[in-house]
């Protein structure tokens, strides 16, 4: 059977804003977790650049280690490293939405899943940091 | 009644008359027991007859009353006057779909994805009926349970921007039914169902914003659904082309 169809010519057909991200908090913090990656992406070209300078050599791997410094490129790390944050807290909520994990027959709820993440995280984080900290002392 | 009436901003559009919609107030007395349905009712019945909605059961089974109800997908039946009162309430279509009259708009497009995931349990080989039931333990059924209870209402596509910009996007409540069929231990058409749900329009299309399981009326988790899928066509991927055997 084929079901009736409205007349297409009759039909309003409504546009979307371009602003439709600033139409609510959620759409907001999606389009932000979304630009986040832009940031994370240029840090990573930043520190695979860093990493080619260092195969060139001490002088050149310095010089490139001042332009670092400059306050442009500590406020973009700043920014970065904040995206990066949001971005890894995000992730690791949708990740106990994607991944549910039972404990026999029951589901563990998605929030210990994520708190449960975000420990791990934090003391991987940690450990890095004490790994870093012990190289340089 | 105390005298007290609440006022409905709502979306009129006569095609033909119209060049683009418009909006129109209509008081209506406040219950605190009322529903927005019950006011369209009132309004229809008292105020102006020529005002067009769809609705049928009154009760959150049908899904026919979805409205946007000041910009947020709502089933009209399940939205309470006192909730808004004495604030305006702004009555709208669903966004994301084309307008055929007031607060009518045309679901063509929705069943047309719906029927192409085959929302039915497909078996390659039937039992026979002296054979018994197909059986199912509780943790199988358990494990589609949840996405069952879609009522195609459609909120979650009027929620999801990527239907608003990709129309031709599968959307949440097809997949999340694509994918309770492929879950259930019955069904034996998951590979007929991968065209659609694996391709560009499908699955990938859906960036997790995740509206769709916020606005659900049945709490069915259609982002959920769409990213668990992800993850099974992706293992299914990757078996078809590490494992000789892996197509099975």
């Amino acid at each position: 059977m084929i079901s009736p169809r409205p007349d297409k010519s009759m039909l309003y057909y409504p546009k979307m804003p371009a602003t439709w991200w600033l139409r609510k908090r959620s759409y907001f913090l999606f389009m932000l977790r979304e630009l986040s990656s832009v940031f994370i992406a240029i840090f990573l070209v930043v520190l695979l650049v860093q990493i080619y300078q260092l195969s060139e050599g001490p002088k050149s791997y310095t010089a490139f280690a001042q332009r670092l410094g400059s306050p442009g490129w500590i406020i973009f790390h700043a920014i970065a490293l904040l995206f990066a944050i949001y971005h890894s807290i995000t992730w690791f909520f949708s990740t106990a939405v994607v991944l549910p994990l039972r404990l026999g027959k029951r589901e563990i709820p998605r929030n210990l899943v994520a708190a449960l993440n975000i420990g791990a995280w934090i003391v991987v984080s940690l450990v890095i940091l004490y790994l870093f900290l012990s190289l340089k002392g | 009644m105390n005298g007290a009436t609440a006022t409905l901003n709502v979306t009129r559009y006569s095609p033909g008359q119209d060049q683009i919609p418009r909006s129109q107030s209509y008081s209506v007395p406040y219950q605190r027991d009322w529903v927005i349905l019950d006011a369209l009712n009132y309004i229809k019945d008292h105020i102006d007859g020529t005002l067009s909605y769809r609705w049928s059961c009154r009760m959150g089974v049908c899904g026919s009353c979805g409205m946007m109800v000041n910009g947020v997908p709502k089933l009209t039946c399940a939205a309470f006057l006192r909730d808004f009162y004495p604030q305006e309430i702004r009555v709208e279509p669903l966004v994301n779909f084309p307008i055929i009259r007031d607060l009518v708009i045309d679901m063509s497009d929705f069943l047309d994805k719906l029927k192409s995931v085959k929302p039915w349990i497909i078996r390659k080989t039937e039992k026979q009926i002296s054979e018994g039931e197909y059986l199912q333990t509780p943790e199988e059924l358990s494990a589609y349970q949840q996405f069952t209870q879609c009522i195609n209402c459609m909120l979650c596509y009027a929620a999801c921007p990527v239907y608003g910009m990709e129309p031709g996007f599968l959307g949440p409540a097809a997949i999340a039914l694509g994918y309770r069929y492929n879950q259930d231990s019955r069904d034996q058409g998951k590979e007929s169902r991968q065209a659609v749900l694996g391709s560009h329009e499908g699955i990938w299309q859906c960036t997790f914003v995740g509206e769709c399981t916020e606005v659900c009326p049945k709490e069915v988790d259609p982002a959920a659904a769409i990213q668990r899928s992800k993850v099974e066509i992706t293992k299914d991927w990757f078996k078809s082309v590490l494992l000789p055997w892996g197509q099975k």
